[in-house]
């Protein structure tokens, strides 16, 4: 993981997150460590901490919400997309502890304990991040909606393997659809962003 | 974006208040999530209260004869232990879903996973839902089964289930009411045909956590491979797979061959074992006739639905091909 400027990066977040979230609350950094939530009771809303891009927010929720309703609706985190709502696409794709995995089938209330990093994180400062970038020099899109997905997964590959082979970069963004097929451009941007954040910090 | 069935949540401190809650009414497990929230937003499942086992740390540990029912899909893929011993499991966890499923997905949720009939999970009251028509039978059938397609003829879509049965693994299933009492089950017998009960999956009974897998030592001198074939190159559940481990006599791929287990997916409710073919290997040379004969004998009671005779090709062909590849 890279070092950023935190205090642009929370800035941000804390007007996003005052600004649009009707059920949620900004708090600022308290309750460190894995917070506990052992139950939450139907048709109530739960107060639960969440760790997201590395500010700790707390959250009234549902036990039925997802982590990608929380989110977008509660959290106004737009950059994590709605596409099937079921595992077939990657439009909803974050890291959950540094590790890929799809929003829509990840109930918010899971998500208590674990790090959670969306599309906003990535940023550096106001900044894109090298991923970020390597898809903007690399025209990997043509309408964008599969973008912000197929940036976390690419993070997610490369926090695990910092210089995969054309066939692990497949694999690793094998998860997420893109229906204008920019595929080449896409494989292309992840070896970019290879190098890009292998080559001094991004 | 969330599910509109009304949930009760509750994060299990250990196995005995997962299983305690799990009592109730309407309370059912959550693993990984990565089946169970789509099952629930669509209402194939419904569920009242959901006990997550999340937490149930214990039941991550991986070691060479026991895996724990919460390790996932992706560590089971990367596990150099499980590689090295259980080669075709790796491959056949390394086949499942996507790179995010596989880092959601757990071993317990991959075994306990709702089928993936178009009609089951669409807007169909069929049998397994408890209607009285399985609609695939005369429908759209080119997904589903040709073996053991009585009542239902739905495909159990786990890939690892298939490998674990060719490794011949019992599953540890705990409860119910406390984890004091537990009982293990052989793999071959984990999974309900359609003919004896077409409402469930598996043997998990109400209140029932699975806990682990044990494997056993597969026998000296073993080789074992995964092959799935699917529609595109990821992300698809398997149209067929075989799961093949296979020992020679002193070792050596020349000899006859002394342990054969051939067990096919994507063609049955359940991981299919393929009897004949491995009576058809075992003590015999593999050589060109005897593959045939075995690849032959793997198909000879399958019977096709209307759009799905090619699965009875693609069983003969991934057989030939994998057991030419172990032949050396
Ligand atoms: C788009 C898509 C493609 C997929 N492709 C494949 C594929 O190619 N091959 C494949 O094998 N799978 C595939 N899957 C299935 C996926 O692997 C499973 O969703 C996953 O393994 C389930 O694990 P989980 O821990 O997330 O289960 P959960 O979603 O938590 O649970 C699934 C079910 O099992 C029950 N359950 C979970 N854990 C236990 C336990 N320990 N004891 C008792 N009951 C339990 C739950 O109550 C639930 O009914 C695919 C899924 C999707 C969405
Ligand atoms: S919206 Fe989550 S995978 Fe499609
Ligand atoms: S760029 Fe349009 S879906 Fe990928």
């Amino acid at each position: 993981m890279r070092d950023r400027d935190d205090s642009d990066a929370s800035r941000r977040n804390f007007l996003k997150t005052v600004g649009l979230g009707s059920a949620a609350l900004a708090s600022a950094g308290a309750g460190q460590g894995r917070a506990e939530l052992a139950a939450v009771e139907p048709e109530k809303l739960q107060k639960i901490l969440l760790s997201i891009n590395g500010r700790q927010l707390s959250v009234l929720v549902e036990a039925r919400w997802t982590l990608l309703f929380v989110l977008r609706e509660q959290l106004g985190l737009t950059g994590t997309k709605v596409g099937c709502e079921r595992g077939e696409c990657g439009a909803c794709t974050v890291l959950l502890d540094g590790v890929p995995r799809y929003a829509c089938l990840t109930l918010a209330v899971e998500a208590v304990g674990h790090e959670v990093t969306t599309l906003e994180g990535l940023l550096d400062g106001e900044d894109l991040g090298p991923v970020q970038r390597a898809f903007v020099e690399n025209d990997a899109y043509q309408c964008g909606y599969c973008t912000p997905g197929q940036v976390m997964a690419a993070e997610g590959l490369l926090r695990e393997n910092p210089a995969p082979d054309l066939e692990q970069i497949r694999v690793g963004v094998s998860g997420n659809l893109c229906r204008c097929g920019a595929y080449a451009n896409i494989f292309r941007a992840v070896a970019d962003a290879a190098k890009l954040r292998r080559g001094g910090g991004a | 974006m969330s599910i509109s069935q009304d949930l009760a949540y509750l994060r299990a401190a250990d196995l005995d208040e997962a299983l305690r809650h799990l009592e109730k009414d309407g309370a059912c497990v959550h693993g990984g999530g990565s089946d169970l929230v789509t099952c629930l937003r669509e209402g194939t499942v419904t569920c009242a209260q959901v006990i997550s086992i999340g937490g149930l740390d214990d039941l991550r540990a991986i070691t060479p004869t026991s895996i724990g029912a919460l390790a996932t899909i992706a560590e089971l893929g990367r596990h150099e232990e499980i590689e090295r011993r259980l080669p075709a499991l790796a491959a056949a966890a390394r086949a499942v879903g996507s790179p995010q499923l596989r880092n959601q997905g757990t071993l317990g949720g991959n075994l306990c996973q709702k089928p993936r009939c178009w009609y089951w999970r669409g807007d169909f009251h069929c049998l397994r839902q408890g209607g009285d028509t399985c609609y695939a039978a005369f429908g759209q059938n080119h997904g589903h089964a040709i073996f053991g397609a009585e009542a239902c003829v739905y495909v159990h879509p786990s890939d690892t289930a298939v490998a674990l049965t060719a490794y011949e693994a019992r599953v540890r299933i705990a409860g119910p009411g406390r984890s004091s009492r537990t009982r293990t089950v052989p793999v071959d017998e984990f999974f309900v045909l359609p003919a004896d009960d077409p409402t469930r999956e598996t043997v998990v009974g109400r209140g029932e956590i699975v806990t682990a897998v044990e494997v056993p030592a597969p026998p000296d001198g073993h080789v074992g491979v995964y092959r799935k074939i699917r529609a595109r190159g990821a992300w698809d559940f398997a149209l067929t797979s075989a799961a093949i481990v296979l020992a020679f006599e002193g070792g050596d791929r020349g000899k006859p061959v002394r342990h054969a287990r051939l067990v096919l997916g994507g063609v049955a409710p359940a991981p299919w074992r393929a009897a004949a073919a491995e009576q058809a290997l075992v003590g015999r040379r593999l050589d060109e006739s005897t593959i045939a004969a075995a690849a032959e004998a793997a198909v000879a009671d399958a019977s096709a639905l209307d759009h799905n005779g090619f699965k009875i090709d693609l069983v003969q062909g991934v057989l030939r091909e994998e057991l030419q590849s172990l032949a050396g």
